[in-house]
């Protein structure tokens, strides 16, 4: 044993042969049967993209850093269950490119959000964390209400569509006007959103000014949404309790 | 740099830089707004000043004649400078960001000074600026000298060292306007990716080719890691940036991967950045920079060899440790676990390899501050790979997930061990190509050495005891069976903590100031040592 390792450590590329198969097999046996995802986690039935407004607010919280300070993923503790919910399933993060679980708490957990607070609350925390939870250490975002940009909002859904989220042509041709239409329950495109997205995500103005479609919208509606594009958990919480 | 190339070098390098200066316009133009944009005219900037440089310098004379029998060490230099550089950057930020976390208000109203975005500038600033930059201007130096041969190359080692900085700049400028994949450790966008493969595989190449002039017959321990650290960091760096762009001309992507197979990919890269960035490639330079500076050759052989493929094997298992109790298949979980806890086995093999090689030289350790600051790494990385294993073990895990802890865990292996060592080396390497036979202040030396120490110390005692506190009060119950804490009386109980941690991160810093300080001293006036050079080759065995 030592005398082959002797002769390999004149041969630079036996010892880099060696490295690659040495450290690629512990990816390989913990990685590819993922690839078989497709036939062991079952989508729910219900469980729905994220509308382009939604989508749009998904990448202000990518872009501000939040995945940082909080993760999306309850655990199947009993204190977690008890302060979160129902556990997160794998399912529900299926069409999520990139997933964003978390690695630290530096504030709670995110999974279960949607519907916990108004929009009125998530605008103010927003806009400053402090003045509604006097202890909080959470950076103030002030900056939310300039206007959204919705001109990569095609685009971005087309991709997502080529990667296997389910997003038809007229989602991806009508984007920009389905996250006006969200933000404006009132307008006439809103039919057109609701016949594209159901009536489960909610068409309302999150920032509470309907004339004009902001940031904050759109991260205040992605917040609302988390938790809600499937039942599928509560479900299992119910069953499992039975 | 441009009085170590030949006439014609300069010719190709212009070349080179004008190309670079054509992609950055070509980006900026296509893009014509926005993250792309503002990275297409860095790089027009870049190509431009090198042009200019390497344009002005085109006629000066030609170098030495003898240069090729001459190790190469202006990279090394030029990378040592680039690594101290970026210690002040990842460092100070890392500073702020801890400010941040008592004092919320303490930053300017803006976007680009959010705790959210200057985060990554920190973990970037530092893992990629300050040890891929010691990584690989030690990795050029130890390759030399142990193959006995110089670079087999003039002017790749400056591609790979500016192209290398060049995505590090583009990373940690690309958060503060706003993009990033959020992917941690990974955060650069796709472009940067793609361009990092290119210097990454120009690096590789520079450095199969130089070991394959060497003069040695056996390829030294120290080359090992530092190949493992090439090879499996382009595979992990390829794997988990496959994404797709939503437009060739912005930033804004895609990953290819979602949901938990993203998380396993994620983790499989993360920790493995872990394992092959800020451990395989510092265990490089331990091999090497521990034996010569205490003048006691390796402990064991055999243990060496153990070592190395017991780390390069079991670390790509372990990454789902960061996966315990979630939506990962619980079978993945408990391999991560298994794997974390038998990789105990080579990690202390290495640490107490380095340390009985100090067996017969205690009064140095003693004595020389740069020794003992490999002393204090080679502890640390036993200290930190026995936390990780210990906190990989699933019921340890439900406690210290999420918390502080694990900010701990890292910041011993970080602060302790790769800083340490880093120190250790730049220690020796300075005044050695500077043609000096000491830093130009032995006794700030020093002052470094216990500034580091204690601000390690307060850092990651803090953190203990941060992370366990968070741990017990989000899990603890009163009588009636409800939770005992919200979650912000969680927050609160932090403070103390947080004020400690951001204590205990200045004084590293401060420490850190005074080396790159004791640096630019020490290194003023440099003059090549006319002796330290490839000898001939004797007939081997």
């Amino acid at each position: 044993m030592l005398k082959l390792h002797y002769n390999l450590e004149k041969i630079s590329m036996g010892l880099v042969a060696a490295i690659i198969v040495a450290a690629s097999i512990g990816g390989i046996v913990e990685i590819a049967p993922l690839f078989t995802i497709d036939e062991t986690v079952e989508l729910p039935d219900d469980l729905r993209p994220y509308t382009p407004l939604e989508l749009a607010g998904r990448e202000i919280y990518i872009r501000e850093g939040c995945y940082a300070c909080h993760s999306q993923m309850v655990r199947s503790l009993a204190d977690e269950l008890d302060r979160y919910g129902p556990y997160s399933l794998a399912s529900e993060s299926a069409y999520d490119h990139p997933m964003l679980w978390g690695s630290k708490r530096t504030g709670p957990d995110l999974a279960r959000l949607g519907g916990k607070y108004s929009d009125d609350w998530h605008v103010a925390h927003l806009i400053d964390p402090r003045s509604v939870v006097p202890a909080s250490i959470m950076p103030s975002y002030p900056w939310l209400t300039r206007p959204l940009d919705t001109d990569l909002l095609s685009d971005a859904l087309a991709t997502l569509a080529r990667l296997g989220v389910p997003y038809d042509e007229d989602m991806i041709a009508a984007a920009e006007a389905d996250a006006l239409a969200q933000s404006r329950p009132d307008s006439d495109a809103v039919d057109g959103f609701l016949e594209r997205y159901g009536e489960r995500p909610e068409a309302r103005v999150f920032d509470g000014d309907p004339s004009r479609l902001t940031e904050m919208d759109a991260l205040v509606a992605y917040l609302q949404s988390l938790g809600t594009l499937t039942d599928a958990p509560y479900r299992l919480l119910a069953e499992g309790s039975q | 740099m441009t009085a170590s190339l030949s006439v014609s070098e300069r010719r190709v390098g212009m070349f080179l830089s004008v190309l670079l200066a054509l992609m950055g316009l070509a980006m900026a133009a296509s893009a014509r707004h926005g993250v792309m944009s503002a990275h297409g005219f860095m790089a027009l900037g870049l190509g431009i000043a090198l042009a200019f440089l390497l344009g002005g310098a085109l006629y000066d004379p030609e170098p030495p004649a003898n240069r090729l029998q001459r190790y190469y060490d202006a990279p090394t230099r030029f990378g040592l400078v680039m690594t101290l550089i970026w210690a002040m950057i990842g460092m100070g930020i890392g500073v702020w960001v801890a400010a941040l976390l008592y004092w919320p208000e303490g930053t300017p109203p803006w976007p680009a000074t959010s705790f959210g975005r200057l985060r990554p500038v920190h973990t970037t600033g530092i893992i990629f600026g300050f040890g891929g930059n010691a990584l690989i201007a030690t990795s050029f130096h130890v390759l030399q000298r142990t193959s006995r041969a110089r670079l087999a190359d003039n002017l790749s080692p400056w591609v790979v060292l500016i192209g290398y900085n060049l995505f590090c700049a583009w990373a940690v400028t690309g958060y503060l306007m706003g993009s990033t994949q959020s992917k941690e450790y990974a955060e650069a966008e796709w472009y940067a990716d793609l361009w990092l493969v290119v210097i990454w595989v120009t690096y590789f190449v520079l450095y199969i080719r130089t070991l394959a002039r060497r003069n040695e017959p056996h390829i030294y321990v120290a080359n090992w890691y530092y190949l493992a650290f090439i090879l499996v960091v382009a595979m992990l760096h390829i794997v988990n940036n496959l994404a797709l762009p939503v437009r060739w001309t912005t930033a804004e992507s895609f990953p290819i991967w979602s949901g938990v197979q993203d998380a396993m990919v994620q983790w499989w890269y993360g920790h493995n950045a872990v394992a092959f960035f800020l451990t395989a490639g510092f265990l490089g330079m331990l091999y090497y920079f521990l034996p010569v500076r205490s003048g006691r050759p390796i402990w064991s052989y055999r243990l060496s060899i153990v070592s190395f493929w017991g780390i390069t094997f079991f670390y790509i298992w372990v990454g789902s440790h960061h996966l315990h109790y979630t939506a990962l298949p619980y079978w993945a979980q408990t391999l991560g676990m298994t794997f974390s806890v038998m990789l105990l086995v080579p990690s202390w093999a290495s640490a107490g390899n380095a340390i009985a090689t100090l067996n017969g030289a205690w009064h140095k350790v003693r004595d020389d501050a740069t020794l003992r600051f490999m002393f204090v790494a080679a502890v640390f990385y036993g200290l930190s790979t026995f936390e990780g294993s210990f906190l990989a073990i699933r019921p340890v895990n439900s406690l210290s997930h999420y918390t502080d802890w694990t900010v701990g865990h890292v910041h011993s292996g970080t602060l302790g061990w790769v800083a340490m060592i880093v120190f250790g080396a730049i220690y020796t390497l300075v005044p050695q190509l500077s043609g000096k036979t000491e830093m130009a202040s032995p006794r700030a030396v020093e002052w470094h050495f216990w500034l580091a120490v204690t601000g390690t110390l307060v850092y990651v005692i803090s953190m203990w005891n941060a992370g366990i506190t968070q741990g017990l009060m989000w899990r603890a119950y009163d009588e009636n069976g409800a939770l005992s804490y919200s979650f912000v009386q969680s927050v609160e109980a932090m403070a103390p903590y947080y004020l400690l941690r951001t204590i205990g991160g200045g004084l590293f810093l401060t420490g850190a100031v005074i080396c790159a300080w004791n640096c630019r001293a020490t290194m003023r006036g440099t003059t090549e040592d006319a002796t330290d050079r490839p000898l001939v080759a004797q007939p081997a065995e």
